[in-house]
């Protein structure tokens, strides 16, 4: 068959003389899309291209916006449209057209018109929302042929949000007596699973009718979804693995319609979907495994080497039988069928035998030895695709005997790859192979220089940070790690003396760290060349401003001697006005530092180790400022996902039916799309954490969370190969001569195909490729292998370099900041960097307060200390000296004075708000069942007084009940008032500012005070059934939704969890059903808000619904507050 | 999954394309330029297979017209080979004798076949018969409609 295609094919050129040839009246070369291409293939120019194209674009454009076009016409102007844009033209006035088209045309030009649709525009192009009418309409029709076009261009392109406009109906369709209408529906339903997974989770139970349609078309298309799920979770889906394993017994049996065979191969895409399938099955399970080792036996047996097909479907028989559990007699089948393949002469077939090898390779390294001549023919394959993936093959096979012939084949590679991605891959693996098994010092620097010349800059930034702590860190052994540096040291030197303009950035910035740090290890190195090379970099015209600022960095750690200061104050000059603002602050600390060699010994000690960097990467120090900013009404953060998130909901129209989004159904799949863990900013620990801010910034400890962990105490912590675990053996190699003084410019080590051709030589390859992959001596070169996937030194798990990288500055330990920005803003009075030094300084300024019933009392204490200082300018206060256990009795003498009809419930702590030598004003508030009242007690510790007081808010809503506001208050007593409160709109926090004016002995004085209370004080618990819950979620329409942690608990975290909320904000756990749980409560008696937590990966996923804008995300902060605190 | 499929001439003149999967135009454009370079380089007789960023990319050459599909990493090569190959003879049995002319002046019809044939990215219907017959269903609607609509596409 395909001999007859290619036959034809190769005949067309003829065809293209485009002089009207018998029979091709079929191509239309009469119309007026024939004219047009053919006038196209005339033209000689590409300018003449554009010419006639654009004149046919316009003519478009009249004839598809005159009136009197007709739908016919209009068909044949899309057509040609297309045919422009497929040439790189845009038509876009078009595109409305088409949609028109679609609507409105017959049939033939509604496909005509649906066709340009989907070529013309993409996902998101608005004008799409016009199409979602007709396709609705055409979905309903009883032209199948309609039906079909509509669930074509749905699976094609339809926009996200307008799903569920369409779902329904496109359900429907699973029910169709037409089995094309049923499987198209169930592609389509597919597709909807890929774009909105959480628009079809209610229909679960219908894919598994689809699976289980009398159509094996219906059923092949129900697997693409059912491949899909498995991916995501095989356990779910054990079950099936029996239903599975039938189907395909049957179909390799060929017990199938013939229509299913393909070259009389019963169905074998259905075939290799349901392998595949069974291998996500199998994998690390025994029982499910054993129930398909028979049908996959039989696969095997079946599959006769014929035709391309069956190599598919051994391929794909072969890569299942090593995913699942194994069994040695498929094993064997499997081993052979990979020998056959990479035997084959057919380079694809080659190809993937390479392919399944690499794969094998891990479980049965011994198959690569068996076939390790055809590998080595490999190697030097004219196609660089072979190439390549024997490269592959032969990165999972390294061990410490053949790391060096390996890694010298990928450089080799490496250097004549064009391709920016295997660049970027072949990179990274030879690092990593170079960590884990390099022989020796300097083979090592020499195979990272070659990397980091070959990589250039768009190598992943982990293998320089990763290589600067290597050597940073070290390993067991002083001298190994003095010797390290050394070498590295003098290659780097003379790379430099050498053209350095042609290095990569990259490079020059470990250059430059490298020199920085340990060109001191050179005895007989002047400082002052290295600092002349490192200057010569500065003038380098492709220099970023990164290397530039490393540089500096490099230059203020080695300026010592009288000559070097000289150097670096000419260099420190030329930048120090640069418009870079960091280049800026590197050459103002190179210029402080070179001047004042007493600071510089106390910031670089000479040789010194470096001290663990001190990363507070929760930011606490921001928590004082956040807290302000929060209780003076900013909104809490939201992560940037987040945003986006409310932002395309604010955007988008909700079609959303109300009726399907109950909480219990499809919170799961909404929260779950976002499972980074997010928090607030103000969830480092606003306030128990604060306490021990101090210890914990004396502590050396280094805080890295969320700093990816690449490299352990192993070296790089790539997966671990079992390649490693097997014995190896040591077979003399000629290439390595230990300790050969390698020359530092050439990074090219003695290549073994240097020597004359021959079978010899391809057998000495041979041998140190495969060195160590033989099992017959158990002879264990660990120790050699480990040297340097060695432990690091002691307990650093410092990161230093990885800092570094980011931002040079905060190599020399944050100390170095510290005492030079202190020192410049003392003793020069220069301020470089103040907003670092506030950020120093603020969380000093967090104090913890004593007794505090309330975790709020921690954040407005502050506040409220600072501005309970009466600012009555007629008087002068003594105020806030109170010693705090005064303040104690006072309180308890003070609960004394609560009104009767409050002393029922519970109060909050009473603080003073202000007082002066006569009048002391403390207040507290009291949450009753339905209000929340601010009691304010007036001890008047002179003479009687009138007094007045009168409190305000913006937020909340102030109602005294007395009538007079003035009031006599008499002599060394208490007088107490009430005001309750209700909130006007949700807040975080809510405060109250008052003032208080009284006239005692003819002199009217006043004074101000201001106070302040959490959100909670005005929660209550909410008490409902599930069924009211159901019905008041979906009724309510702003909502939250974030992650929180959850506690750690050994049984039932989830309700530990609720019940720690449940008792610090009072609210109502509804039910708890296995991981959800339903959580009511209302801001006092009319604003409710729903809380719906569910445990997912570890967290708490929460998502909280009211009708009251601003609640959800509020409550949100306090629950993170309190799950923190706990 | 598979991502796209583009049919371009020895010249690297653009036939065909189908995107699966969505994308911006100017990753379209920027795919069919690294698409075209890469196949059109590749020597006769070298594998089918290439790998491309995270996709897989398989080629086949039909006369002077290139099929180049691109897949996702963990499908199956020679079975994309072969979806190239069932594509090529249905279009052969539809325009019988396919050639270059065919699918450069009946381009569109050569969509209506690829639609029926893949869908959403994977395999639809893998009978020749029941694709030609779905069709050919489409195309005779004309007769229907009006005897005119016959004519224009007989002689149109």
């Amino acid at each position: 068959m395909s001999d007859v295609v290619e036959k034809t094919l190769t005949a067309l050129p003829s065809l293209l003389s485009l002089d009207s040839q018998p029979g091709s009246a079929k191509l239309s070369s009469n119309s007026k899309l024939g004219n047009l291409i053919r006038g196209i293939t005339e033209l000689t120019s590409k300018h003449e291209e554009e010419k006639l194209i654009q004149h046919e674009l316009s003519s478009i454009k009249e004839q598809v916006s005159s009136p009197n076009t007709t739908m016919r016409q209009m068909r044949e102007l899309m057509v040609r449209a297309v045919y422009c844009e497929m040439l790189g033209y845009e038509a876009s006035f078009s595109y409305i057209h088409a949609i028109k088209l679609a609507q409105q045309g017959n049939v033939l030009e509604k496909r005509v018109g649906y066709l340009a649709v989907s070529l013309f525009l993409n996902e998101n192009h608005e004008l799409l929302l016009l199409l979602v009418n007709t396709v609705l309409k055409d979905l309903q029709s009883t032209n199948l042929i309609e039906v079909c076009m509509a669930l074509t261009v749905v699976c094609q392109i339809f926009p996200k949000d307008m799903i569920p406009a369409i779902l329904p109906i496109v359900e429907e369709k699973l029910n169709h007596p037409k089995e094309i209408i049923r499987r198209k529906a169930v592609l389509a339903l597919h597709k909807f699973y890929l774009i909105a997974p959480n628009q079809v989770q209610h229909i679960h139970n219908k894919f598994r009718k689809a699976l289980c349609d009398k159509d094996p078309g219906v059923m092949t298309a129900s697997l693409h979804i059912y491949l899909q799920l498995i991916q995501e979770n095989a356990e779910a889906y054990k079950d099936l693995t029996a239903s599975f394993v039938t189907i395909l017994k049957q179909v390799v049996g060929g017990k199938l319609p013939m229509d299913f065979n393909y070259h009389s191969v019963p169905a074998p895409w259905l075939q290799i979907q349901l392998l595949r399938i069974l291998s996500l099955l199998g994998k690390n399970d025994q029982r499910t495994s054993e129930v398909m080792y028979e049908v996959l036996d039989e696969s095997l047996r079946r599959a006769e080497m014929n035709h391309n097909i069956t190599y598919a479907i051994l391929y794909e028989c072969v890569k299942c039988v090593y995913t699942i559990h194994p069994k040695s007699e498929l094993l064997e089948k499997a081993a052979t069928c990979i020998g056959n393949f990479v035997l084959s002469p057919k380079i694809n077939l080659k190809y993937l035998g390479l392919k399944a090898l690499t794969y094998v390779v891990q479980q049965d390294p011994k198959l690569a030895l068996q076939h390790q001549m055809t590998i080595i023919e490999c190697l030097d394959h004219s196609d660089v695709i072979i190439k390549r993936e024997t490269l592959e093959l032969l990165f999972r096979i390294t061990n410490a005997q053949n790391v060096t012939v390996i890694v010298e084949k990928m450089l080799d590679f490496l250097r004549l790859s064009k391709d920016d991605h295997t660049t970027v891959d072949l990179a990274g693996k030879v690092a990593e192979l170079a960590e884990k098994y390099a022989p020796d010092n300097e083979w090592f620097i020499q195979t990272m220089n070659a990397v980091f010349s070959l990589g250039g800059d768009m190598m992943q930034p982990e293998i320089p940070n990763g290589f600067l702590k290597l050597l940073s860190e070290g390993f067991d052994s002083e001298e190994e790690d003095r010797k390290l540096r050394l070498f590295a040291v003098n290659s780097y030197i003379s790379l430099l003396q050498g053209d350095p303009s042609k290095l990569p950035q990259r490079f020059l910035q470990v250059i430059c760290w490298v020199l920085g740090e340990y060109s001191y290890l050179k005895d007989d190195l002047d400082p002052v060349v290295v600092l002349r090379l490192l200057a010569q970099l500065l003038d380098m015209k492709g220099s970023s401003s990164d290397t530039k600022s490393w540089v500096l960095v490099a230059m203020t750690k080695l300026c010592w001697s009288e000559t070097a200061v000289s150097v670096a104050q000419q260099v420190a000059e030329t930048y120090s006005s640069s418009f870079d603002t960091t280049l800026r602050q590197r050459a103002q600390e190179l210029q402080h530092l070179s001047r004042d060699s007493q600071l510089h010994s106390r910031v670089l000690p000479p040789g010194g180790s470096l001290e663990p960097v001190e990363v507070d990467s929760s930011l606490s120090f921001l928590d004082g400022f956040v807290s302000e900013a929060l209780s003076a009404g900013a909104a809490p953060y939201k992560p940037l996902h987040q945003r986006q998130e409310e932002l395309s909901r604010s955007k988008a129209l909700s079609l959303e039916p109300y009726g399907l989004s109950l909480p219990i159904s499809t919170s799961s799949c909404s929260i779950t799309d976002r499972q980074s863990p997010t928090l607030l900013s103000t969830s480092s620990g606003l306030s128990g954490d604060s306490t021990d801010f101090s210890h914990r910034g004396s502590s050396t400890t280094l805080k890295l969370d969320g700093v990816r962990r690449v490299w352990g105490r192993e070296g790089y912590l790539a997966q671990k190969e079992p390649v490693e675990e097997v014995a190896q053996v040591e077979i003399p190699s000629p290439l390595r001569s230990p300790g050969q003084q390698g020359d530092a410019d050439s990074c090219h080590s003695r290549t073994p195909t240097a020597n004359p051709e021959g079978d010899r030589e391809k057998q000495q390859l041979a041998s140190s490729l495969f060195g160590g992959l033989s099992s017959q001596s158990s002879v264990c070169l660990m120790e050699k292998s480990e040297r340097f996937g060695r432990k690091a030194k002691g307990q650093r798990a410092s990161s230093t370099p990885n800092e570094q990288r980011s931002d040079p500055s905060v190599s020399s330990s944050s100390a170095v900041d510290n005492l030079l920005c202190n020192n410049l803003l003392e003793e020069n009075s220069e301020p470089i960097d103040s907003s670092t030094k506030q950020t120093f300084q603020h969380p000093q300024s967090l104090r913890v307060p004593n007794g505090a019933c309330d975790a709020e009392a921690i954040i407005s204490d502050d506040d409220t200390k600072g501005r309970n200082r009466p600012v009555s300018p007629e008087e002068h206060v003594e105020g806030d000296d109170f010693p705090p256990c005064e303040d104690k009795s006072k309180d308890l003498s003070l609960t004394a004075h609560l009104p009767a009809e409050l002393s029922g419930f519970s109060h909050s702590e009473i603080i003073p708000l202000c007082s002066n030598r006569s009048l002391d004003l403390s207040a507290c508030h009291v949450q009753t069942d339905n209000t929340v009242v601010l009691v304010v007690f007036v001890t008047n510790s002179s003479e009687d007084a009138n007094l007045q007081i009168q409190v305000l808010s913006e937020e909340l809503e102030v109602c005294c009940p007395c009538e007079s506001p003035v009031e006599e208050v008499r002599g060394h007593s208490v007088s107490v008032r009430q005001y309750s409160l209700t909130v006007k709109r949700p807040l975080v926090h809510f405060e109250l500012v008052g003032r208080l004016s009284y006239s005692a002995a003819g002199t009217l004085q006043s004074m101000q005070f201001s106070y302040k209370l959490p959100l909670t004080s005005f929660i209550r618990p909410l008490t409902v059934s599930t069924e009211e819950y159901g019905s008041m979620w979906l009724a309510f329409s702003h909502d939250t939704k974030q992650n929180l942690t959850l506690m750690k608990e050994e049984q039932e975290p989830l309700s530990a969890t609720l019940n720690a909320l449940k008792k610090k904000l009072s609210l109502h756990v509804v039910e708890i059903i296995g991981v959800e749980g339903l959580v009511a409560c209302s801001l006092l008696q009319d604003q409710p808000c729903l809380m719906h937590c569910r445990v997912h990966a570890g967290r708490l996923a929460v998502w909280l619904r009211s009708p009251v804008a601003d609640l959800p995300d509020c409550l949100l902060y306090h629950c993170q507050r309190a799950l923190q605190e706990h | 999954m598979m991502r796209f499929l583009l049919l371009f001439s020895r010249q690297g003149r653009l036939r065909l394309q189908k995107w699966f999967t969505p994308m911006t135009e100017r990753e379209k454009k920027k795919i069919i330029r690294d698409m075209t370079t890469l196949v059109l380089a590749r020597q006769p007789r070298s594998c089918n297979f290439i790998q491309w960023k995270d996709l897989k990319i398989i080629y086949k050459r039909y006369a002077s017209l290139y099929f180049c599909l691109g897949v996702e990493n963990q499908e199956n090569e020679l079975l994309a080979l072969e979806v190239i190959h069932r594509y090529v003879e249905l279009l052969d049995k539809y325009f019988g004798n396919v050639c270059e002319l065919d699918i450069i002046f009946n381009f569109e019809k050569a969509y209506f076949i690829l639609d029926e044939f893949l869908m959403g990215g994977e395999i639809q219907e893998t009978s020749k018969q029941m694709v030609n017959r779905s069709i050919e269903a489409s195309d005779m609607l004309q007769e229907d409609d009006s005897s005119e609509w016959y004519e224009v596409e007989l002689f149109g």
